[in-house]
């Protein structure tokens, strides 16, 4: 009747994960008995699940992430303390249960913090940049959202349900296959992967179709912000690589679930075809990570160093360049598998120019700063930080694209401070530098800035003492996802990284004291004018937080920079511009089309973990009816009347022209 | 806004969406049939000449595959031209740079697929031959 | 990607509209390539699937590259010249082709909001579709049945991952086509619902240009070789 599914999935046996699930479900229960308890569930059904708006949307993404983040950490501050523990011993996480720890941490972390924290970014701003009123696609938009948050269901249902995979964060066959996996943990991360894939599949078309096909009149190529070109850059990878994951992992589920032979050791499968085709979505997958992470920093740097951002068009070929190398150098990844010196050597090669328009970026940021009028508040503490961090982590990244060295630092301790060195310091930092940076934009105050800077150098410490001893790890031999070990060199080391560990946990407590801080005492902090760090871009030149519709009238853009212009030309004249001509706004309806099917997806993602295949059946016939019953509905529009928007610019309005008048001539 | 305004506005001027062959036109009924038979008739003949090929004796052996990856890219040109509308006109360009970027992508996995794995197996026989072990 | 670009010949000090009225799109060449603003719909729409498809395409390139690696791990049973018969494939290629090409037919009676030839012309799609998907489904039926499954060997399980793919893609249109026919007799000619023929007769197509990549590589090579 239910499958494979029965009460010994639950992990009475295990204290650790059911401590952990406990807490887990508790914390959840608590916070829907809140909300409805309090009144909010029909507020936040009517502005936030069924939103298609893309500024919510965005916030919603980014709002997973950071939660995901936590969980993501827990892990990690396990995996520390375990190793930090066990020299010469059996530390307290048994090997199949750290297995499933440093496999959830690395899953975790990829695919449902870095990837929605950078989707959420570009959800949010491109549009604002672009000028324009929404995404391409606003409920597509709200489907993709919806089934990434399924997939991050899905995989915290695997705490307290059943198993996680022991394969590491890609499963590697033949250990993935049924033969050597028979559990549910494989599957739980395969199905989870495959649904959140999906929604981040249509996220990409989303976005790229509305950077190539709807941008604000005047708004050419040349014209548009660096974000956007990088967010461009990324959605393209997007397009192309994740098919190839959606590909590779449906036919390692063809083995588990129906005796195919892709990758198994018996009937002719090829184990290393599984590895090649992985790595070659995986590699785009770092660039659609570090991409628009580039474009937060070009941002952030050129805002607070009072200039336009120093060679514009290089920038946009680096980005351009990146997003075409990037999938040339796969192979890098697996340079021990045995391709030979011709292969590994192209693959090598390629791997070391893509090191080069990098360096253009980062030199681009320098002289943007230089000359500039510096101001160090937070968002540009990250940009400073990530400069210095990923320019190290890039460095031990060239040394490994030596087949040579990388025969052997591979699947050593060297190799994860590398990719953390370039994750953390890269996309993370990116991360919380948009975050902070456009916090004031979505909400209309500013964070707390003290504890923001706190919060950063407890990060940037963090960072070095808990992954500079892996580099030295690394050259000692250490191999990764060790759970036990009796080397005596190595032993203080790893003290030390879980030391940097703790200290990376006080900067993520201070970043979460400091949101609620920051909510607590937001009047001292608000944003009244739309534009609270002299923003160049167009996103400033909307209200904190924008409307529904963003702009009252779509701007016309003349040059680069156009809000800049605009505020020039504002100052010099110590006046606004002439108040426009308001229309009546046509915006899309909210729709629950997304949710629904997210909780189809859930439903038939679970079914097909346990084999219920009942619960297959009809998880897909409800999937198919939402989508007929969305498919036929007549209005998909509602009008907002022109008093309204006319009431909400003149506001602004009235706002800025107070500040102009106000400002120091 | 309407489809009727935006022609109007920008004077038929204007980007295509892929696969349809007028921006919204009511007309034109003639030269659409004409597209969609021509490809109909040059893509069975198309067809045909595949299996032909596969079959006759009157092309080198080893050069039958090459006439038939042509035969089929050609064959493919014929459904993108006539039945997608895919042109080189400059209101087609996005679509055509999105084809190219997405044969490029089909290109470097495929082939560097093979590239690839053709070198691991070659480097696992060379190894198991040299060791004697089975393979 | 742009297209040569004109000034906007704009009064100083004009205020811009929102809705591109004549003052806005005066000069402008080309909306959604820049200059004017964004693109219609029926151009967003159709390029935004025009991208699902391209990277559906990719997706089954990544099963192309599976087969050609695999094409030779028989594990000492049957191979391609012992299995397939390509009376049948010769007979799907057709059913398939005039089946775009009758989707092409109702893509013109669309434009031309015939509505008798519309559901004609789909009904005819969706039957040839359906004979196609027969005659594969019946192929693997036979295949399993001589013994020559997924399960025998690594060859075939990526033959029958690759070519299933794309019949599942055809089985997923023929229920899309039920329910854009039923959409024209529900609600007519309306444009989101030719925008919606619009991405399924690119689906179509799609589907078309994979299976003769299918046919040539899998099928004709395979066997030769």
């Amino acid at each position: 009747m239910l499958g494979k599914l029965t009460w010994q999935a639950i992990p009475f046996d295990q204290p650790i994960p059911l401590f952990a699930g406990a807490v887990v479900v508790l914390g959840i229960v608590a916070v829907l008995a809140w909300v409805v308890l309090k009144g909010y569930l029909p507020y936040l059904w009517r502005e936030w699940i069924t939103s298609v708006d893309h500024k919510r949307i965005g916030v919603m993404y980014c709002l997973l992430a950071m939660v995901m983040l936590l969980r993501g950490f827990m892990d990690a501050l396990m995996m520390r303390s375990q190793q930090a523990l066990a020299f010469h011993a059996a530390g307290y996480l048994p090997p199949d249960h750290y297995d499933q720890i440093f496999s959830a941490h690395g899953t975790i972390m990829i695919f449902f913090v870095a990837m929605p924290f950078m989707i959420g970014l570009m959800n949010y701003v491109v549009p604002l940049q672009l000028g324009v009123r929404d995404v391409a696609f606003p409920t597509l938009n709200s489907v993709a959202f919806w089934l990434t948050a399924a997939g991050a269901l899905l995989v915290n249902i695997s705490l307290v349900v059943g198993e996680f995979a022991r394969t590491g964060w890609l499963p590697f066959p033949p250990l993935s296959e049924l033969r050597y996996s028979p559990g549910v943990g494989v599957d739980y991360y395969l199905w989870s992967i495959q649904i959140s894939g999906i929604g981040t599949l249509i996220g990409g078309i989303n976005i790229l179709t509305t950077i190539l096909k709807t941008r604000a009149p005047g708004m050419r190529y040349m014209r548009m912000p660096v974000f956007c070109w990088t967010a461009l850059a990324a959605n393209l990878l997007i397009v192309a690589a994740f098919p190839i994951l959606t590909a590779t992992l449906a036919m390692l589920l063809l083995d588990r679930y129906l005796d195919f032979h892709f990758f198994t050791n018996t009937a002719g499968g090829n184990m290393m075809m599984f590895v090649n085709l992985i790595w070659a979505w995986g590699h785009p997958e770092v660039y659609i990570l570090i991409l628009p992470a580039f474009g937060v920093f070009s941002e952030v740097v050129s805002t607070f160093s009072g200039k336009p951002l120093f060679g514009y068009r290089s920038m946009v070929a680096a980005t351009m360049a990146i997003c075409l190398l990037s999938f040339m150098v796969w192979l890098h990844h697996f340079f021990t598998m045995g391709a030979g010196g011709d292969v590994n050597g192209f693959f090598g090669v390629a791997t070391m120019i893509i090191a080069v328009p990098t360096g253009v970026k980062i030199f681009n940021w320098l002289f943007t700063m230089y000359r500039g009028r510096v101001r160090f508040e937070t968002p540009m503490l990250w940009a400073i930080g990530f400069m210095v961090t990923f320019v190290i982590g890039g460095m031990t990244g060239v040394l490994l694209a030596v087949p040579p060295a990388d025969f052997m630092l591979h699947n050593s301790l060297f190799l994860v401070a590398h990719f953390h060195n370039v994750i953390i310091g890269g996309v993370l930092f990116g991360a919380f530098a948009g975050y902070t940076f456009w916090f004031p934009k979505a909400f209309g105050f500013k964070l707390d800035e003290r504890l923001g800077k706190a919060a950063f150098w407890c990060w940037l410490v963090g960072f070095y003492v808990a992954f500079m001893p892996l580099y030295v790890l690394g050259l000692e031999g250490m191999t990764r996802r060790l759970q036990h070990y009796d080397e005596p060199q190595w032993h203080p080391w790893l003290l030390v990284a879980a030391a940097g560990a703790l200290i990376i946990l006080c900067g993520i407590v201070l970043q979460v004291v400091q949101l609620r801080v920051s909510i607590r005492s937001r009047h001292r902090r608000t944003d009244a004018t739309g534009d609270v760090w002299d923003g160049r871009n167009l996103e400033w030149a909307t209200p904190s937080p924008p409307p529904l519709f963003n702009f009252a009238v779509m701007p016309n853009v003349k040059g680069e920079e156009p809000y800049w212009g605009i505020k020039s030309k504002a100052r010099e004249a110590m006046r606004l511009s002439a108040e426009p001509a308001y229309e009546p706004i046509e915006v899309p309806r909210n729709s629950p089309t997304g949710f629904i099917t997210a909780f189809f997806a859930v439903v038939v993602g679970f079914a097909l973990i346990w084999h219920i295949w009942w619960m297959v059946i009809l998880g897909l016939i409800g999937a198919y009816a939402t989508f007929v019953v969305f498919a036929w509905r007549d209005v998909a529009e509602q009008i907002i009347p022109r008093e309204e928007v006319a009431r909400i610019d003149r506001a602004n309005r009235a706002a800025r022209a107070l500040a102009l008048e106000e400002s120091p001539t | 806004m309407s489809e009727q305004a935006w022609n109007a506005l920008s004077g038929g001027v204007g980007d295509v969406a892929p696969g349809q062959s007028d921006e919204d036109g009511r007309g034109r009924l003639a030269a659409g049939l004409r597209s969609y038979f021509i490809g109909l008739a040059l893509a069975v003949a198309l067809t045909a000449a595949s299996f032909w090929a596969y079959g006759t004796h009157l092309i080198y052996g080893p050069g039958v595959p090459i006439a038939l990856v042509t035969l089929a890219l050609a064959q493919m040109g014929i459904h993108l031209v006539f039945f997608l509308h895919i042109t080189t006109a400059p209101d087609n360009t996005n679509n055509v740079l999105a084809l190219a970027f997405g044969v490029l992508i089909v290109c470097i996995v495929v082939f560097g697929s093979l590239w690839i794995m053709a070198h691991l197996d070659h480097m696992n026989s060379a190894m198991s031959q040299m060791t004697g072990m089975p393979q | 990607m742009s297209a040569p670009t004109t000034a906007l010949r704009m009064p100083p000090g004009a205020v811009v509209l929102d809705r591109p009225a004549e003052a806005l799109l005066e000069g402008v060449d080309a909306p959604g390539h820049g200059e004017g603003g964004p693109a219609s719909k029926r151009i967003v729409v159709g390029f935004g699937f025009w991208v699902f498809i391209l990277s559906d395409i990719v997706m089954f390139s990544a099963f192309f590259a599976a087969h050609a690696v695999l094409g030779g791990a028989t594990a000492g049973g049957p191979g391609a010249a012992q299995l397939f018969d390509l009376r049948n494939v010769a007979i799907e290629t057709a059913l398939l082709l005039l089946s775009s090409f009758c989707c092409g037919m109702a893509s013109l009676a669309v434009e031309q909001r015939r509505e008798l030839f519309t559901q004609l012309a789909l009904a005819a799609t969706g039957l040839l579709g359906l004979g196609f998907l027969l005659l594969e489904i019946h192929e693997f039926a036979d295949l399993v049945a001589r013994g020559a499954g997924p399960s025998r060997s690594a060859f075939l399980s990526s033959f029958f991952a690759l070519v299933g793919c794309h019949g599942a893609h055809v089985t997923a249109g023929l229920l899309w086509l039920g329910t854009m026919m039923a959409q024209f007799r529900a609600k007519g000619f309306r444009p989101d619902i030719r925008r919606r023929y619009l991405c399924f007769s690119l689906f179509w197509h799609a589907l078309d240009i994979i299976w003769v990549a299918i046919f040539t590589l899998v099928y004709l090579i395979g066997v030769r070789t």
